[in-house]
Order: structure tokens, then C-alpha cells, then sequence
């Protein structure tokens, strides 16, 4: 499969303010994304990991190691464009990334910036709209949305640019649980049906059940890579780290701590449920 | 509540004076502005006002929208209209007490002045009621592009007006939730001496500076992440076009305006 | 026993006799009674915001009352800054408000304002900052130096300095991590054991609500849904989750292991309730 994103021994540290120390919030971190997969980066506040989302288009550039997107450094100022165009960002504060007071002008914004003929603007505005379920609100003001249409109108910015590749960085962070809902069933649509490659940055564990890697910081450090159930089933390291995994999983570990043998890998309500009732029906048995 | 406050505010419709090039409508505004002020006796006064009443009818905006756009400058028109009264030489009206210092050629002014504020306004208010406010920055842009030439930034303050306008409403709403907030730790805003009052607005202004800092600060951010580099090469999504109604428009702008101007000189 | 605060049929209409009128809270009841942990719950648009603002005076009902300590709280609209003190409301993500140059001064505001004297204010400002778990050595920095949890903890430290008979918080954990969630909510638990004074917890996550509340009022659609103890609303799981209400994971494994066949109570909503439904289980079953 081919790399849509990679670091090679990323670092960063930011500038530190009078008097205090310089602390890293990335420190020497490999990770390379494949292209049209599913990754969650998870972590808590000051985790390093929207540090890591704001390299993958260049918003910040490593003081070590380097950053490709489809082999291409984020260093080189000749290449920031096409790599901003391949890689979108959406971001926390659905208020403010949002710059035009009309929805399709809005959307409409990334595509006039590159320059693309107005015949051209329209198709993709009226297509992006559609991929995230807007296409009713074409002429409507952005700040009369509720939080999660207003992230789905960035996410429409974002793909009217037709990229590669799409970074929601926090973006579910300040909505409500029908908004985060909204975001993440928009982002596994465009993930399914196009191809595109998605990286979700989170500290709301149960936003990354559905993805197809999970990776985990911790202190600047990646500390844990792998599929959402090989992460999950690591219930106590988790913990050590300020994160939680999904009740399920918190439960089947405790029943099995009082000498049931579940497997953790079931983190599903359903899957979970079936593993303790087959448990239950094996006892009577 | 600061959520009623009308600020170019726009009503949506179809009639001709929304469809209109924005250009067009500046460029007629522009005109009618000149035409108001050249304006001299009741014969050009009257066709001006004509003008404007034509404009009205054809756009179906209320005349009451019009008019609670004077309640701002009520002031300032009873103000003029007193001072043009009082203070212009000529026949006074009358013998007696006060009449004496009215003149009938300060009268005459004063509906004149008065006439020419609300005529003024009206005519601006008709301008961002059938003109949405993205349609006019682009306008504006564009009829100001020959600028560029001599290194205004043109681009630049269309962009700045346009996102002012799109924050304008997510600020009003902020600023009713911090006063909510302060209120919530007895913040009194309605009582005291004015230096009191003022002091008491620092807990609403303070959170509303940073915030607005904040706002701009991620704003940027998400604008260059979206691959804005500046106006060169940037292409629209609504292209003007001018269509053969905002010839006809410009024309008899142009007319209203020349001739005005001509039938003042001739003393109407 | 007097419930400390309550309302009574309130209706509040925004955008009165526009085309864009509508009813944001209809009709609505609700009793705080002294010493409770109450939880509201409810959609965005549910009308909770709406109600809360009325809980201290904020919003003025269109129709309806609201009675404080059996007084109408409006009897007397010249007085509503007294409200304010005894219904201390934390806003949602109320570290936007901050606007001292030092943390001490910003806790001090409200009972600044309630004309409280130096040594007063003093001995609140301390104690507010303590509840939050904020350090002495924060209290002379600038709160804008914190990090975001702590300027937020440095807001709710402002209300509790009011000594409010009644704290409402909105949201108090919204946009934080795990981490940071349980620490808010257990410095809220903490306050309301050592206080005594009751709690008015908002949100719309019905784990955190179940987990920490005596009592849930749930709202929907501008009325009141449903009212009872934890159990007596989880009970009625399968009705939350037709209207959309998101129900703790533990109930919903509840549900569908009730709907594989075992006899298990539903009304559950924490892990060891659950752990401890099915050790009794599986003795059973042995």
C-alpha cells in the first residue's frame, strides 16, 4: 500500500516562554499512515498529538527529523500549497475556521484560492455539500448551524479541494453527542466511499472503536500503534496514561479480574454482550 | 437585547433591484448621491424624489423598514433642521417673540436639509437592504480593482470587511453570553454614575478583546490551511456579469443625474 | 421538607410576534430541595439553557414562576441581583470570562460585588480556590498564564466564592479529557459533601450525570420527559434510547444481553452495578 504521510524521528518543541523550560511536545515519533486507511490518534490535553496533526499540513514544521506527505517534504516552501490542497485540516473550533457568511461561499473559499474556474467551483461546491449531507443549506448563514452542521460545513471546505487526504484535529472536542455523531459518520463516509484518508485526533475513546488504527501518545512520546482492539485490550496501560478504554472493555477486564476469562477484543456493545452471555451459557453447560 | 440591532441589514427577494450587478447598484448610488446634492429648487427636488420612490416600489422593501433607519439620525436632522431655521439670514416670519428669528429662506433650507438627510439615507438603507452583504464587498472589489494599480490594497480590504461581517454575529452573541456570565457574579451594568458605568463595562471588554484576538488568531490559521495566499489568482464562485437591465439602470442614472445637475443650474 | 428552589409552569418564548418565534422551554416544572445532587439532561435545544437562566434570574419568564426559599424571585425585579448571589450559575466553558490581572482578584469579583468586606472576601476567595484544587502560589499569577483546566477551575472557584445556597453548573467538563473530566467532577462531589448545599449538575453525557447524581430531570424538546432517581430513569432505557438519548455503554450491554434471553435488571449504569448484576448471575447459574 502506498504512504500517504510519514515521520521520520519527528520532533518539536515550542518556543518557550521567559523563564520557563524548553520542553519537547514531540519527541522522535515514526509513524507512517497508509494511504485510504482509517488512523485515531489518541491522547489527553498536552498528549502531543494536535501538535502531530498541525505537521501534517505544514501549520507547524519540525525543529528535527521531517515530515512527507506522499514523499514530499513539509519543509520545502515550493511544495506547501499542493500539500495543503492534498492534505485538509479541520479544526476545533467550528466558529472559527468557518469565513464567509453564506455556506457555499464558504465552501467555495479553498477552491477560488487555487484558482479554479467558476464552472468548476460550483460542481465541487454542490458535490461537497452533498458528501457531508448539506446540500439543503446551500445559501444559509453559517453561525445559524448547530456546532456539528458547522463542522460538516468545514469538512465541505475542506473537500471541495478534492484532497487526498483529511486531519480532524480535536474537531468532535466542543460538540454535543448528536454533533460528534454527525462528524464521525461524515468521516467514515468519505473514508468508505472515496478513498480518503482520514486522521482523527481525539481524546474520546469511543470515537476510535470503528478506525482502522489506533495510535496513542503520550508526553511527545507514540506509545502505543495498533488496531483498535489490540489497544483497547491494553486496559491498564491505558489508564496509567490518563485514558480510558470504552465501558465494555473496562468491564470485561473487571469480571475478569473475579475469574471469568473474556476476551478483550470485543469492544463492541453487541460483541461484548455475546461474549458474556456465551460465557454464561458455557457455565450452565 | 444587542441581538435586535440592525446593521446593514439585507432582505432577501427576486424583484430587479435585488437581481441587479451590485456594481450597478453602487454605481447608482453614487449617482443619486450627486443628483441629491446638486439638487436646488422644488423642480429637481422632486424628480430625485421621484427617483427614490420609484426605486422603492420596484424593490418591495416596506417603507417602515426605511424609515426605522432614520430613528438613529432623528437628532441630528431635528438638529440641522433648528439651526437652519434660526440661523439663515432673510424676511423673518413673523413680528413677534421668537418667529422673529425665523426666516422664511431658513425655512425654506431647513425642509430642504431635512429632506436631503432622509433622502440620503433612505436611499443608502434601499442600497444594503436588496444587496446581500457578500454581493456588495464583491462589488466593491471589483469596482475598485483599477486601485490596485497604484498599490491599494483592494483585495485585502474587501477580505477584511467580509470576514468583519461574518463575525459580526458570533461577537453580538459572545459579548450577551460574557455579560450573561458577569451578570451570574452580580455585575451591575444598569446602575451608577457614568465613570461607574464604564468602569463596570472592563469585565465584558476584557474576555470580548481576547477572545476576538483568538477568533482571528485560528481564523488565519484554517485560511492558510485552505490554501489562501493572498488575491493573485483567486478565482469566484459568482462571477459579475453585467446583463442588459444594468445598462438600462446605469443609463437612467446617468440621465437623472445630468439632468439635475443642468435643470439646477438653471435655477429650478 | 421546603424545596429550596422552585419552578412553576414556566414558559419562556424568544422572538416574540417574528416570524422566528418559538417556545424554548414550555410549560415546565422542576424542585431543587436542599442538600441535592440534581442532574438535567437534554439535547442541545432541549431547552436546559434556557431554564438554567431563569434559576437566577437571567431570563425573566414569559409565563410561569420561580420561587427561591418559597419567594417569588421576581416580587421584587430591583432586588434579582440578591438571586444572583444565593443561585451561584457556572456558564459553559466559563473560562472565557475571566478578565483580572490575577487569579485572586478574578475569584473576588462576585463577592466583590456582593459588598462583602477585605477579610470576607479573603477567607472566600481561599476558600473557593481550594475546592478547584487550586494552589496558594496560583492565586497572584495572571489567570490568562494557566492552562485551560485551570483557567476554568479558576471560574467555578469565582461562583463557589459566592457561598450560593444553590451552585448550577453548565457543563462543567465540556472539551475536557477523561483525566480532567473525573477531577472537575470529583472536586463538584467533594464541594457538595462538605458544603451541603445543593448541586445542579448539566449535561448531556447521562454517564457523567448517573454517576455522580441523586436525581435526574430529563428534558426534551422544551418539557419535561422524565424525573426520578438513576434507577427509576434507567429503568426505562429503551424509551432514552428511542428519543435519542445517548445511555451509558453498561446500560446498553444491559439491554442487549436482556434481549438474548437473561434475566438481568436493566436499570444499571456503572461498571461494578453491572459487575456485580452479573457475579450474581453466574452464581445462579453455577
Amino acid at each position: 500500500m502506498a504512504t500517504m504521510i510519514e515521520t521520520k524521528d519527528l520532533t518539536f518543541t515550542y518556543p518557550a516562554e521567559e523563564g520557563r523550560e524548553e520542553m519537547p511536545a514531540l519527541r522522535n515519533v515514526n509513524l507512517s499512515v497508509e494511504k485510504g486507511s482509517f488512523v485515531v490518534v489518541l491522547g489527553h490535553n498536552g498528549s502531543g498529538k494536535s501538535t502531530l496533526a498541525k505537521h501534517m499540513n505544514a501549520v507547524l514544521l519540525p525543529t528535527g527529523g521531517a515530515l512527507y506527505v506522499e514523499g514530499m517534504d513539509t519543509a520545502d516552501e515550493a511544495v506547501l500549497l499542493e500539500i495543503r490542497r492534498r492534505v485538509g485540516m479541520v479544526f476545533q473550533n467550528p466558529d472559527n475556521q468557518i469565513v464567509a457568511n453564506v455556506v457555499e461561499e464558504d465552501v467555495a473559499f479553498a477552491p477560488e484560492n487555487l484558482g479554479i474556474p467558476s464552472d468548476e467551483i460550483r460542481r465541487r461546491v454542490d458535490d461537497a455539500l452533498a458528501a457531508v449531507g448539506m446540500e439543503n443549506f446551500t445559501r444559509h448563514a453559517p453561525h445559524l448551524l448547530s456546532g456539528g452542521q458547522k463542522q460538516r460545513i468545514a469538512i465541505a471546505g475542506v473537500i471541495a479541494m478534492e484532497p487526498e487526504c483529511i486531519v480532524l484535529d480535536e474537531a468532535t472536542a466542543m460538540l454535543d453527542p448528536v454533533g460528534r455523531r454527525e462528524v464521525l459518520a461524515s468521516a467514515h463516509r468519505l473514508n468508505r466511499e472515496r478513498g480518503i484518508t482520514v486522521v482523527l485526533i481525539t481524546h474520546h475513546m469511543p470515537e476510535a472503536v470503528n478506525a482502522d488504527r489506533v495510535v496513542v501518545m503520550n508526553d511527545g512520546y507514540l506509545v502505543m500503534d495498533g488496531t483498535p482492539r489490540e489497544i483497547f485490550a491494553r486496559v491498564g496501560e491505558l489508564r496509567a496514561i490518563g485514558l480510558a478504554a470504552p465501558d465494555t472493555v473496562e468491564l470485561m477486564d473487571h469480571l475478569n479480574k473475579s475469574g471469568w476469562d473474556l476476551p478483550l477484543e470485543a469492544i463492541t456493545v453487541e460483541e461484548c454482550a455475546d461474549a458474556i452471555y456465551n460465557a454464561l451459557a458455557a457455565e450452565e453447560k | 437585547m444587542l441581538k435586535d440591532i440592525t446593521l446593514g441589514q439585507y432582505f432577501p427577494g427576486h424583484t430587479l433591484a435585488h437581481r441587479l450587478d451590485p456594481r450597478t447598484k453602487l454605481l447608482a448610488v453614487v449617482l443619486y448621491i450627486v443628483a441629491l446634492f446638486c439638487a436646488k429648487g422644488v423642480v429637481t427636488y422632486a424628480i430625485v424624489m421621484a427617483a427614490l420612490a420609484t426605486c422603492i416600489l420596484v424593490s418591495r422593501v416596506k417603507l417602515r423598514a426605511l424609515t426605522r433607519g432614520l430613528k438613529a439620525v432623528y437628532v441630528i436632522v431635528i438638529f440641522t433642521a433648528v439651526m437652519n431655521m434660526f440661523f439663515t439670514g432673510g424676511t423673518p416670519v413673523a413680528d413677534v417673540w421668537l418667529l422673529r428669528h425665523i426666516t422664511f429662506e431658513g425655512l425654506r433650507t431647513a425642509v430642504f436639509m431635512v429632506l436631503r438627510i432622509i433622502m440620503l439615507i433612505m436611499g443608502t438603507f434601499l442600497l444594503t437592504y436588496t444587496t446581500s452583504p457578500i454581493a456588495l464587498t464583491d462589488g466593491l472589489e471589483n469596482a475598485l480593482s483599477p486601485l490596485k494599480k497604484l498599490h491599494v490594497p483592494v483585495h485585502e480590504l474587501a477580505m477584511m470587511m467580509s470576514i468583519a461581517l461574518r463575525f459580526i454575529p458570533t461577537l453580538i452573541e459572545e459579548t450577551d453570553k460574557i455579560m450573561s456570565a458577569q451578570k451570574a457574579r452580580g455585575a451591575d451594568f444598569e446602575s451608577g454614575s457614568i465613570f461607574k458605568r464604564a468602569k463596570a463595562l472592563v469585565p465584558i471588554l476584557v474576555p470580548l478583546f481576547i477572545s476576538a484576538f483568538r477568533r482571528a488568531d485560528e481564523l488565519a490559521t484554517a485560511m492558510e490551511c485552505r490554501c489562501y495566499h493572498g488575491g493573485d489568482g483567486r478565482t469566484a464562485l459568482h462571477v459579475l456579469h453585467y446583463k442588459a437591465a444594468d445598462y438600462l439602470v446605469m443609463i437612467g442614472f446617468v440621465v437623472l443625474t445630468v439632468g439635475v445637475i443642468v435643470l439646477a443650474r438653471m435655477g429650478f | 421538607m421546603e424545596p429550596i428552589l422552585r419552578v412553576e409552569n414556566l414558559t419562556h418564548t424568544y422572538s416574540a410576534g417574528t416570524p422566528f418565534q418559538r417556545n424554548a422551554v414550555e410549560g415546565m416544572n422542576l424542585t431543587v430541595m436542599p442538600g441535592e445532587f440534581l442532574g438535567i439532561i437534554g439535547h442541545t435545544g432541549s431547552g436546559k439553557s434556557t431554564l438554567i437562566q431563569h434559576l437566577n434570574g437571567l431570563l425573566r419568564p414569559t409565563s410561569g414562576h420561580i420561587y427561591l426559599d418559597g419567594k417569588d424571585i421576581w416580587a421584587q425585579p430591583k432586588k434579582i441581583r440578591d438571586v444572583r448571589f444565593q443561585v451561584g450559575l457556572v456558564f459553559q466553558y466559563p473560562e472565557y470570562q475571566l478578565f483580572e490581572e490575577t487569579v485572586y482578584k478574578d475569584i473576588a469579583f462576585g463577592p466583590g460585588n456582593m459588598g462583602l468586606d477585605k477579610d470576607e472576601i479573603d477567607r472566600r476567595v481561599r476558600e473557593g480556590a481550594a475546592f478547584v484544587g487550586l494552589p496558594e502560589d496560583v492565586l497572584h499569577k495572571s489567570p490568562f498564564e494557566l492552562s485551560g483546566g485551570q483557567k476554568r477551575r479558576v471560574a467555578i472557584a469565582g461562583v463557589i466564592a459566592m457561598e450560593p445556597k444553590v451552585l448550577v453548573l453548565d457543563e462543567p467538563t465540556a472539551g475536557l479529557d477523561p483525566q480532567g473530566r473525573e477531577n472537575i467532577l470529583a472536586q463538584i462531589r467533594a464541594y457538595h459533601k462538605s458544603r451541603g448545599t445543593s448541586v445542579v449538575l448539566v449535561s448531556h453525557s447521562m454517564e457523567e450525570v448517573a454517576q455522580n447524581v441523586d436525581r435526574i430531570v430529563v428534558l426534551r424538546d422544551a418539557h419535561n420527559f422524565m424525573d426520578g432517581t438513576p434507577r427509576q430513569v434507567f429503568a426505562r432505557a429503551e424509551e432514552l434510547e428511542r428519543v435519542g438519548l445517548d445511555i451509558p455503554q453498561v446500560t446498553k450491554v444491559a439491554l442487549a444481553l436482556k434481549r438474548r434471553g437473561l434475566p438481568i435488571d436493566t436499570a444499571v449504569y456503572t461498571v461494578p452495578e453491572l459487575e456485580r448484576e452479573l457475579l450474581r448471575l453466574k452464581g445462579g447459574a453455577v
